[in-house]
Protein backbone atom coordinates (compact mmCIF):
# COMPACT_ATOMS: atom_id res chain seq x y z
CA UNK A 1 0.00 0.00 0.00
CA UNK A 2 2.48 2.56 0.94
CA UNK A 3 4.50 1.66 -2.07
CA UNK A 4 1.53 2.76 -4.89
CA UNK A 5 2.32 5.04 -7.42
CA UNK A 6 0.39 7.63 -5.94
CA UNK A 7 2.07 7.45 -2.70
CA UNK A 8 5.22 8.28 -4.23
CA UNK A 9 3.89 11.07 -6.19
CA UNK A 10 2.47 12.34 -2.96
CA UNK A 11 5.49 12.19 -1.08
CA UNK A 12 7.61 13.35 -4.07
CA UNK A 13 5.59 16.20 -4.42
CA UNK A 14 5.31 17.06 -0.84
CA UNK A 15 8.85 16.39 -0.21
CA UNK A 16 9.90 18.63 -3.04
CA UNK A 17 7.24 21.38 -1.45
CA UNK A 18 9.28 21.11 1.84
CA UNK A 19 12.73 21.25 0.99
CA UNK A 20 11.80 24.23 -1.64
CA UNK A 21 9.62 26.47 0.73
CA UNK A 22 12.62 25.85 3.37
CA UNK A 23 15.17 26.76 0.87
CA UNK A 24 13.14 29.86 -0.36
CA UNK A 25 12.90 31.40 3.16
CA UNK A 26 16.41 31.00 3.97
CA UNK A 27 17.37 32.61 0.73
CA UNK A 28 15.19 35.29 1.26
CA UNK A 29 15.75 36.05 5.09
CA UNK A 30 19.42 36.06 4.19
CA UNK A 31 19.33 38.08 1.31
CA UNK A 32 19.69 41.49 2.81
CA UNK A 33 22.57 40.37 5.05
CA UNK A 34 24.47 38.44 1.75
CA UNK A 35 24.27 41.68 -0.01
CA UNK A 36 25.67 44.00 2.69
CA UNK A 37 28.62 41.38 3.37
CA UNK A 38 29.07 41.79 -0.59
CA UNK A 39 29.05 45.81 -0.27
CA UNK A 40 31.33 45.70 2.56
CA UNK A 41 33.33 43.72 0.88
CA UNK A 42 33.89 45.82 -1.84
CA UNK A 43 34.81 48.52 0.25
CA UNK A 44 37.34 46.13 1.91
CA UNK A 45 38.55 45.51 -1.21
CA UNK A 46 39.13 48.97 -2.96
CA UNK A 47 40.87 49.85 0.34
CA UNK A 48 42.98 47.10 0.72
CA UNK A 49 44.68 48.38 -2.83
CA UNK A 50 46.36 51.55 -0.99
CA UNK A 51 46.54 50.97 2.76
CA UNK A 52 47.11 48.07 4.80
CA UNK A 53 43.62 46.92 5.89
CA UNK A 54 45.17 44.04 8.47
CA UNK A 55 43.25 44.50 11.69
CA UNK A 56 40.70 46.98 10.88
CA UNK A 57 37.24 45.61 11.15
CA UNK A 58 34.34 46.11 7.94
CA UNK A 59 32.58 48.67 9.70
CA UNK A 60 35.41 50.86 10.36
CA UNK A 61 36.76 50.68 6.92
CA UNK A 62 33.22 51.49 5.68
CA UNK A 63 33.49 54.66 7.46
CA UNK A 64 37.32 55.16 6.41
CA UNK A 65 35.71 54.58 2.43
CA UNK A 66 32.91 57.14 3.11
CA UNK A 67 35.36 59.93 4.16
CA UNK A 68 38.63 59.32 2.37
CA UNK A 69 37.18 57.46 -1.21
CA UNK A 70 35.64 60.24 -3.41
CA UNK A 71 34.09 58.42 -6.30
CA UNK A 72 33.41 59.03 -10.26
CA UNK A 73 32.26 57.15 -13.28
CA UNK A 74 34.10 57.75 -16.85
CA UNK A 75 33.45 56.45 -20.13
CA UNK A 76 35.66 55.06 -22.53
CA UNK A 77 36.92 58.65 -24.16
CA UNK A 78 37.43 59.94 -20.45
CA UNK A 79 34.10 62.16 -20.06
CA UNK A 80 32.82 61.84 -16.67
CA UNK A 81 29.39 60.37 -16.44
CA UNK A 82 27.52 62.48 -13.66
CA UNK A 83 24.47 60.17 -13.96
CA UNK A 84 26.04 57.07 -12.91
CA UNK A 85 26.70 55.81 -9.14
CA UNK A 86 30.10 54.32 -9.28
CA UNK A 87 29.79 51.69 -6.55
CA UNK A 88 26.54 50.56 -8.65
CA UNK A 89 28.47 49.88 -11.66
CA UNK A 90 28.57 45.84 -12.20
CA UNK A 91 32.27 45.27 -13.42
CA UNK A 92 31.06 41.82 -14.22
CA UNK A 93 28.34 43.04 -16.55
CA UNK A 94 29.98 45.99 -17.95
CA UNK A 95 33.37 43.56 -19.00
CA UNK A 96 30.83 41.89 -21.40
CA UNK A 97 30.34 45.04 -22.73
CA UNK A 98 32.77 46.29 -26.16
CA UNK A 99 35.41 48.75 -24.50
CA UNK A 100 34.35 51.07 -26.00
CA UNK A 101 30.81 50.68 -24.62
CA UNK A 102 31.76 50.50 -20.94
CA UNK A 103 31.13 52.52 -17.40
CA UNK A 104 34.75 53.04 -15.98
CA UNK A 105 34.35 53.65 -12.71
CA UNK A 106 37.28 55.77 -10.71
CA UNK A 107 37.90 55.97 -7.41
CA UNK A 108 40.21 58.53 -5.56
CA UNK A 109 41.12 58.53 -2.62
CA UNK A 110 41.59 61.74 -1.45
CA UNK A 111 43.88 63.62 0.65
CA UNK A 112 42.77 63.76 4.46
CA UNK A 113 43.98 67.38 5.12
CA UNK A 114 42.84 69.00 1.24
CA UNK A 115 40.28 66.71 -0.36
CA UNK A 116 40.72 68.87 -3.86
CA UNK A 117 43.79 66.71 -4.06
CA UNK A 118 44.01 63.48 -4.41
CA UNK A 119 46.70 60.78 -2.68
CA UNK A 120 46.21 57.86 -5.37
CA UNK A 121 43.27 56.62 -7.81
CA UNK A 122 41.97 53.38 -7.78
CA UNK A 123 40.50 51.66 -10.82
CA UNK A 124 38.68 47.99 -10.82
CA UNK A 125 40.10 45.45 -13.15
CA UNK A 126 37.98 42.47 -14.49
CA UNK A 127 39.44 39.08 -16.44
CA UNK A 128 39.56 35.65 -16.53
CA UNK A 129 41.54 33.55 -14.96
CA UNK A 130 42.13 30.02 -15.48
CA UNK A 131 38.54 28.38 -13.89
CA UNK A 132 36.68 31.50 -13.73
CA UNK A 133 36.32 35.37 -13.45
CA UNK A 134 39.38 37.36 -11.56
CA UNK A 135 39.00 40.78 -10.77
CA UNK A 136 40.35 43.06 -7.89
CA UNK A 137 41.42 46.45 -8.09
CA UNK A 138 44.65 49.02 -8.77
CA UNK A 139 45.57 51.56 -7.02
CA UNK A 140 48.30 53.94 -8.95
CA UNK A 141 50.50 56.84 -6.85
CA UNK A 142 49.30 60.38 -8.33
CA UNK A 143 51.91 60.47 -10.70
CA UNK A 144 49.25 58.12 -12.11
CA UNK A 145 52.57 55.39 -13.13
CA UNK A 146 53.60 54.02 -10.38
CA UNK A 147 51.34 51.51 -8.75
CA UNK A 148 50.36 52.14 -5.10
CA UNK A 149 49.03 48.63 -4.45
CA UNK A 150 47.04 45.91 -5.95
CA UNK A 151 44.38 43.80 -4.58
CA UNK A 152 43.10 40.48 -6.22
CA UNK A 153 40.33 38.46 -6.29
CA UNK A 154 39.03 35.26 -7.51
CA UNK A 155 35.73 32.82 -7.90
CA UNK A 156 37.57 29.89 -8.53
CA UNK A 157 41.13 29.47 -9.08
CA UNK A 158 42.82 26.37 -7.27
CA UNK A 159 43.83 27.06 -3.72
CA UNK A 160 47.90 27.07 -3.14
CA UNK A 161 48.02 27.66 -6.74
CA UNK A 162 46.43 30.39 -8.83
CA UNK A 163 44.12 31.75 -5.59
CA UNK A 164 47.79 33.11 -4.58
CA UNK A 165 46.75 36.15 -6.13
CA UNK A 166 44.81 37.19 -3.09
CA UNK A 167 47.56 35.83 -0.67
CA UNK A 168 49.25 39.50 0.90
CA UNK A 169 52.73 38.20 -0.43
CA UNK A 170 52.11 38.15 -4.15
CA UNK A 171 49.91 41.28 -3.91
CA UNK A 172 52.79 42.92 -2.68
CA UNK A 173 55.57 42.30 -5.15
CA UNK A 174 53.22 45.13 -7.76
CA UNK A 175 53.99 48.20 -4.86
CA UNK A 176 56.40 50.33 -7.24
CA UNK A 177 56.58 48.97 -9.96
CA UNK A 178 56.23 51.10 -13.19
CA UNK A 179 53.01 50.36 -15.35
CA UNK A 180 55.06 52.45 -18.41
CA UNK A 181 58.52 51.60 -19.95
CA UNK A 182 61.17 53.28 -19.88
CA UNK A 183 60.71 55.02 -23.94
CA UNK A 184 57.32 55.78 -22.05
CA UNK A 185 54.78 53.23 -23.52
CA UNK A 186 52.26 51.90 -21.60
CA UNK A 187 53.26 48.12 -21.30
CA UNK A 188 51.19 47.43 -17.96
CA UNK A 189 53.21 44.95 -14.84
CA UNK A 190 53.58 41.64 -16.27
CA UNK A 191 53.66 38.99 -13.70
CA UNK A 192 56.56 36.39 -15.28
CA UNK A 193 56.27 32.47 -15.46
CA UNK A 194 57.57 30.56 -12.31
CA UNK A 195 58.67 31.51 -8.91
CA UNK A 196 61.90 33.26 -7.61
CA UNK A 197 62.99 34.84 -11.10
CA UNK A 198 65.79 37.27 -10.73
CA UNK A 199 66.53 40.66 -12.22
CA UNK A 200 62.88 42.02 -12.41
CA UNK A 201 62.57 45.24 -14.01
CA UNK A 202 60.31 48.09 -13.22
CA UNK A 203 57.74 46.42 -15.66
CA UNK A 204 58.06 42.85 -14.46
CA UNK A 205 56.64 40.92 -10.72
CA UNK A 206 57.38 37.46 -9.57
CA UNK A 207 55.42 34.80 -11.41
CA UNK A 208 53.38 32.01 -9.23
CA UNK A 209 54.81 28.43 -9.97
CA UNK A 210 51.85 26.23 -10.70
CA UNK A 211 49.74 28.90 -11.93
CA UNK A 212 51.00 30.32 -15.38
CA UNK A 213 47.23 30.31 -16.74
CA UNK A 214 46.39 32.13 -13.52
CA UNK A 215 49.10 34.86 -13.85
CA UNK A 216 48.51 35.25 -17.51
CA UNK A 217 44.51 36.21 -16.91
CA UNK A 218 46.27 38.98 -14.29
CA UNK A 219 48.69 40.23 -16.99
CA UNK A 220 46.16 40.77 -19.47
CA UNK A 221 43.08 42.46 -17.20
CA UNK A 222 45.93 45.09 -15.99
CA UNK A 223 47.24 45.64 -19.53
CA UNK A 224 43.33 45.96 -20.95
CA UNK A 225 42.14 48.00 -18.07
CA UNK A 226 45.01 50.28 -17.68
CA UNK A 227 44.64 50.43 -21.15
CA UNK A 228 40.76 51.73 -21.57
CA UNK A 229 41.57 54.12 -18.93
CA UNK A 230 44.18 55.47 -20.76
CA UNK A 231 42.19 58.66 -22.33
CA UNK A 232 40.91 59.73 -18.90
CA UNK A 233 44.19 59.33 -17.00
CA UNK A 234 45.70 61.80 -19.70
CA UNK A 235 42.68 64.19 -18.85
CA UNK A 236 43.73 63.78 -15.29
CA UNK A 237 47.35 64.88 -15.97
CA UNK A 238 46.76 67.55 -17.78
CA UNK A 239 44.47 69.05 -15.32
CA UNK A 240 46.95 68.50 -12.49
CA UNK A 241 49.71 70.50 -14.57
CA UNK A 242 47.43 73.62 -15.23
CA UNK A 243 46.47 73.80 -11.60
CA UNK A 244 50.01 72.99 -10.04
CA UNK A 245 50.66 76.32 -12.56
CA UNK B 1 31.20 -2.20 3.31
CA UNK B 2 30.07 -1.78 6.87
CA UNK B 3 28.45 -4.93 8.36
CA UNK B 4 25.66 -3.20 10.26
CA UNK B 5 24.12 -2.50 7.13
CA UNK B 6 21.26 -4.80 7.52
CA UNK B 7 21.51 -5.39 11.22
CA UNK B 8 17.96 -4.46 12.79
CA UNK B 9 18.53 -2.89 15.73
CA UNK B 10 17.81 -5.61 18.51
CA UNK B 11 14.55 -4.67 19.94
CA UNK B 12 15.34 -5.24 23.95
CA UNK B 13 12.62 -3.75 25.83
CA UNK B 14 15.00 -2.18 28.00
CA UNK B 15 16.63 1.19 27.30
CA UNK B 16 20.27 0.68 25.56
CA UNK B 17 22.40 2.69 27.75
CA UNK B 18 23.00 6.47 25.70
CA UNK B 19 26.59 5.45 25.07
CA UNK B 20 26.49 1.53 25.31
CA UNK B 21 29.55 -1.11 23.75
CA UNK B 22 27.84 -1.19 20.23
CA UNK B 23 27.44 2.59 20.18
CA UNK B 24 30.99 3.17 20.67
CA UNK B 25 31.74 1.00 17.58
CA UNK B 26 29.54 2.84 15.37
CA UNK B 27 31.18 6.11 15.97
CA UNK B 28 34.60 4.76 16.45
CA UNK B 29 34.83 1.87 13.53
CA UNK B 30 35.10 4.81 11.00
CA UNK B 31 37.40 6.37 11.99
CA UNK B 32 39.83 3.06 11.69
CA UNK B 33 38.96 -0.60 10.71
CA UNK B 34 35.80 1.16 8.47
CA UNK B 35 37.21 4.08 7.61
CA UNK B 36 35.34 6.00 4.57
CA UNK B 37 38.24 6.87 2.77
CA UNK B 38 41.05 4.70 3.40
CA UNK B 39 39.25 1.36 3.77
CA UNK B 40 36.14 2.00 1.77
CA UNK B 41 37.49 4.39 -0.51
CA UNK B 42 34.81 6.93 -0.36
CA UNK B 43 35.05 10.74 -0.83
CA UNK B 44 38.33 10.51 -2.66
CA UNK B 45 36.91 13.56 -5.09
CA UNK B 46 36.47 15.82 -2.49
CA UNK B 47 39.89 14.70 -0.75
CA UNK B 48 41.61 15.54 -3.84
CA UNK B 49 40.41 18.86 -4.06
CA UNK B 50 40.06 20.43 -1.15
CA UNK B 51 43.31 19.90 0.92
CA UNK B 52 45.98 21.91 -1.19
CA UNK B 53 45.49 23.90 2.35
CA UNK B 54 44.64 22.98 6.21
CA UNK B 55 42.22 25.95 6.63
CA UNK B 56 39.39 25.61 3.59
CA UNK B 57 40.36 21.24 4.33
CA UNK B 58 38.85 21.93 8.20
CA UNK B 59 35.82 24.28 6.85
CA UNK B 60 34.60 21.30 4.91
CA UNK B 61 35.24 18.87 7.37
CA UNK B 62 33.13 20.45 9.68
CA UNK B 63 30.45 21.37 6.55
CA UNK B 64 30.34 17.70 5.88
CA UNK B 65 29.55 16.65 9.37
CA UNK B 66 27.01 18.92 9.38
CA UNK B 67 25.39 17.72 6.29
CA UNK B 68 26.24 14.00 7.15
CA UNK B 69 24.83 14.09 10.71
CA UNK B 70 21.49 16.05 9.88
CA UNK B 71 20.73 13.72 6.58
CA UNK B 72 21.59 10.70 8.54
CA UNK B 73 19.18 12.29 10.78
CA UNK B 74 16.37 13.41 8.75
CA UNK B 75 16.44 9.83 6.44
CA UNK B 76 16.32 7.82 9.78
CA UNK B 77 13.23 9.85 11.11
CA UNK B 78 11.69 9.57 7.71
CA UNK B 79 12.92 5.87 6.86
CA UNK B 80 9.54 4.37 7.15
CA UNK B 81 7.53 6.30 5.17
CA UNK B 82 10.02 6.70 2.08
CA UNK B 83 9.08 4.77 -0.81
CA UNK B 84 11.61 2.48 -1.85
CA UNK B 85 12.00 3.25 -5.44
CA UNK B 86 12.58 6.87 -5.08
CA UNK B 87 14.75 6.57 -1.90
CA UNK B 88 17.47 7.81 -3.60
CA UNK B 89 16.01 10.85 -5.44
CA UNK B 90 14.64 11.53 -1.37
CA UNK B 91 18.26 11.04 -0.14
CA UNK B 92 19.47 13.48 -2.30
CA UNK B 93 17.52 16.05 -2.25
CA UNK B 94 17.38 16.42 1.05
CA UNK B 95 21.24 16.27 0.89
CA UNK B 96 21.34 19.11 -1.45
CA UNK B 97 19.10 21.47 0.15
CA UNK B 98 20.83 20.99 3.19
CA UNK B 99 24.20 22.00 1.50
CA UNK B 100 22.66 24.94 -0.11
CA UNK B 101 21.36 25.72 3.35
CA UNK B 102 25.18 25.99 4.65
CA UNK B 103 25.89 27.50 1.56
CA UNK B 104 23.46 30.81 2.36
CA UNK B 105 24.21 30.58 5.95
CA UNK B 106 28.18 30.87 5.03
CA UNK B 107 27.79 33.64 2.49
CA UNK B 108 25.73 35.81 4.96
CA UNK B 109 27.51 35.34 8.11
CA UNK B 110 31.28 33.89 7.63
CA UNK B 111 31.89 35.80 4.15
CA UNK B 112 35.23 35.57 4.20
CA UNK B 113 35.12 31.73 4.77
CA UNK B 114 32.80 30.81 2.03
CA UNK B 115 34.92 32.86 -0.11
CA UNK B 116 37.52 30.23 0.80
CA UNK B 117 35.56 27.09 0.26
CA UNK B 118 32.53 28.64 -2.02
CA UNK B 119 32.82 25.65 -5.26
CA UNK B 120 33.96 23.04 -2.48
CA UNK B 121 30.59 23.48 -0.67
CA UNK B 122 28.24 22.92 -3.45
CA UNK B 123 30.76 19.74 -3.81
CA UNK B 124 29.49 17.97 -0.72
CA UNK B 125 26.30 16.96 -2.29
CA UNK B 126 28.33 14.44 -4.45
CA UNK B 127 30.61 13.73 -1.39
CA UNK B 128 29.86 9.64 -1.37
CA UNK B 129 30.27 9.33 1.93
CA UNK B 130 27.01 10.76 2.54
CA UNK B 131 24.68 9.19 -0.14
CA UNK B 132 26.51 5.80 1.40
CA UNK B 133 26.00 6.34 4.83
CA UNK B 134 21.74 7.25 4.47
CA UNK B 135 22.00 4.33 2.00
CA UNK B 136 23.84 2.04 4.19
CA UNK B 137 22.66 2.90 7.65
CA UNK B 138 19.95 6.01 8.14
CA UNK B 139 17.73 3.57 6.01
CA UNK B 140 17.52 1.04 8.72
CA UNK B 141 18.21 2.49 11.98
CA UNK B 142 17.34 4.46 14.75
CA UNK B 143 17.55 8.63 14.77
CA UNK B 144 20.24 8.37 17.82
CA UNK B 145 22.07 5.67 16.37
CA UNK B 146 22.54 7.74 12.96
CA UNK B 147 23.30 10.78 14.49
CA UNK B 148 26.60 8.53 15.68
CA UNK B 149 27.36 6.76 12.83
CA UNK B 150 27.10 10.14 11.40
CA UNK B 151 29.65 11.90 13.28
CA UNK B 152 31.86 8.81 13.17
CA UNK B 153 31.94 8.79 9.39
CA UNK B 154 32.57 12.34 9.43
CA UNK B 155 35.50 12.16 12.03
CA UNK B 156 37.04 9.28 9.45
CA UNK B 157 36.76 11.91 7.13
CA UNK B 158 38.03 14.63 8.92
CA UNK B 159 41.22 12.92 10.04
CA UNK B 160 42.05 11.85 6.45
CA UNK B 161 41.69 14.90 4.71
CA UNK B 162 43.14 16.87 7.35
CA UNK B 163 46.14 14.47 7.92
CA UNK B 164 46.41 14.98 3.70
CA UNK B 165 46.14 19.12 4.42
CA UNK B 166 49.03 18.84 6.24
CA UNK B 167 51.61 17.51 4.33
CA UNK B 168 50.37 19.04 1.64
CA UNK B 169 50.73 22.75 2.70
CA UNK B 170 53.65 22.24 4.80
CA UNK B 171 55.94 21.05 1.48
CA UNK B 172 53.88 22.65 -1.25
CA UNK B 173 53.56 26.13 0.51
CA UNK B 174 55.80 25.79 3.21
CA UNK B 175 52.98 26.69 5.59
CA UNK B 176 50.31 25.28 8.10
CA UNK B 177 47.26 27.97 8.57
CA UNK B 178 49.19 30.08 6.23
CA UNK B 179 51.58 30.53 9.00
CA UNK B 180 55.02 30.20 7.56
CA UNK B 181 56.77 27.41 9.19
CA UNK B 182 60.13 27.52 7.42
CA UNK B 183 60.82 31.04 7.91
CA UNK B 184 59.44 31.07 11.34
CA UNK B 185 62.49 28.17 12.03
CA UNK B 186 65.05 30.26 10.22
CA UNK B 187 64.63 28.26 6.74
CA UNK B 188 63.41 31.13 4.32
CA UNK B 189 65.11 29.32 1.54
CA UNK B 190 63.22 25.66 1.92
CA UNK B 191 62.05 24.23 -1.36
CA UNK B 192 58.53 24.01 -1.79
CA UNK B 193 57.34 21.28 -3.83
CA UNK B 194 54.86 22.24 -6.73
CA UNK B 195 53.42 18.61 -6.64
CA UNK B 196 51.89 18.93 -3.61
CA UNK B 197 49.66 21.84 -4.37
CA UNK B 198 48.56 19.76 -7.63
CA UNK B 199 46.29 17.14 -6.96
CA UNK B 200 48.47 14.76 -7.94
CA UNK B 201 50.30 15.13 -4.73
CA UNK B 202 47.07 14.91 -2.95
CA UNK B 203 46.27 11.32 -4.79
CA UNK B 204 49.84 10.36 -3.39
CA UNK B 205 49.70 11.46 0.24
CA UNK B 206 46.41 9.42 0.18
CA UNK B 207 47.83 6.34 -1.30
CA UNK B 208 50.48 6.39 1.46
CA UNK B 209 47.67 6.87 4.27
CA UNK B 210 45.58 3.85 2.80
CA UNK B 211 49.10 2.01 2.51
CA UNK B 212 50.09 2.66 6.55
CA UNK B 213 46.74 2.29 7.71
CA UNK B 214 46.14 -0.56 5.90
CA UNK B 215 49.41 -2.11 6.84
CA UNK B 216 48.90 -1.61 10.30
CA UNK B 217 45.25 -2.94 10.18
CA UNK B 218 46.64 -6.19 8.04
CA UNK B 219 43.27 -5.08 6.05
CA UNK B 220 43.15 -7.14 2.35
CA UNK B 221 40.00 -6.17 -0.33
CA UNK B 222 38.22 -9.62 -0.70
CA UNK B 223 37.86 -10.72 -4.14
Amino acid sequence: MQQSNAYIIAFAAGLTIVLGGLLSVTAVSLKERQKMEIELEKKKQILSAVMDIEGISKQELAGIYDERIKSIAVNYDGEIQTEIVPEDVNIEKEYKKKPEDRIYPVYKFINESNPDNFESVIIPVFGFGLWDFIWGYVALESDLSTMKGVSFDHRGETPGLGARITDAVVQERFKGKNIYNSSGELVSVKMLKSENNANLDENEVDGMSGATITANGVNDMLLKYLNSYQTYFEKLKAEKSISSL
Amino acid sequence: MSTETAEKTTESVKAEALLSKRRKRIVTDPLDDDNPITVQVLGICSALAVTAKLEPTLVMSIAVMFVIVFSNLIISFLRNVIPQRIRIIVQLGIVASLVALVDQVLRAYLYDVSKVVGVYVGLIITNCIIMGRLEAFAMGNKPYDSILDGFGSAFGYAWVILVVAFFRELLGSGSLFDFKVFEAIGLPNFPTNGLMTSPVGAFLLIGIVIWVQRWRNGYVEHS
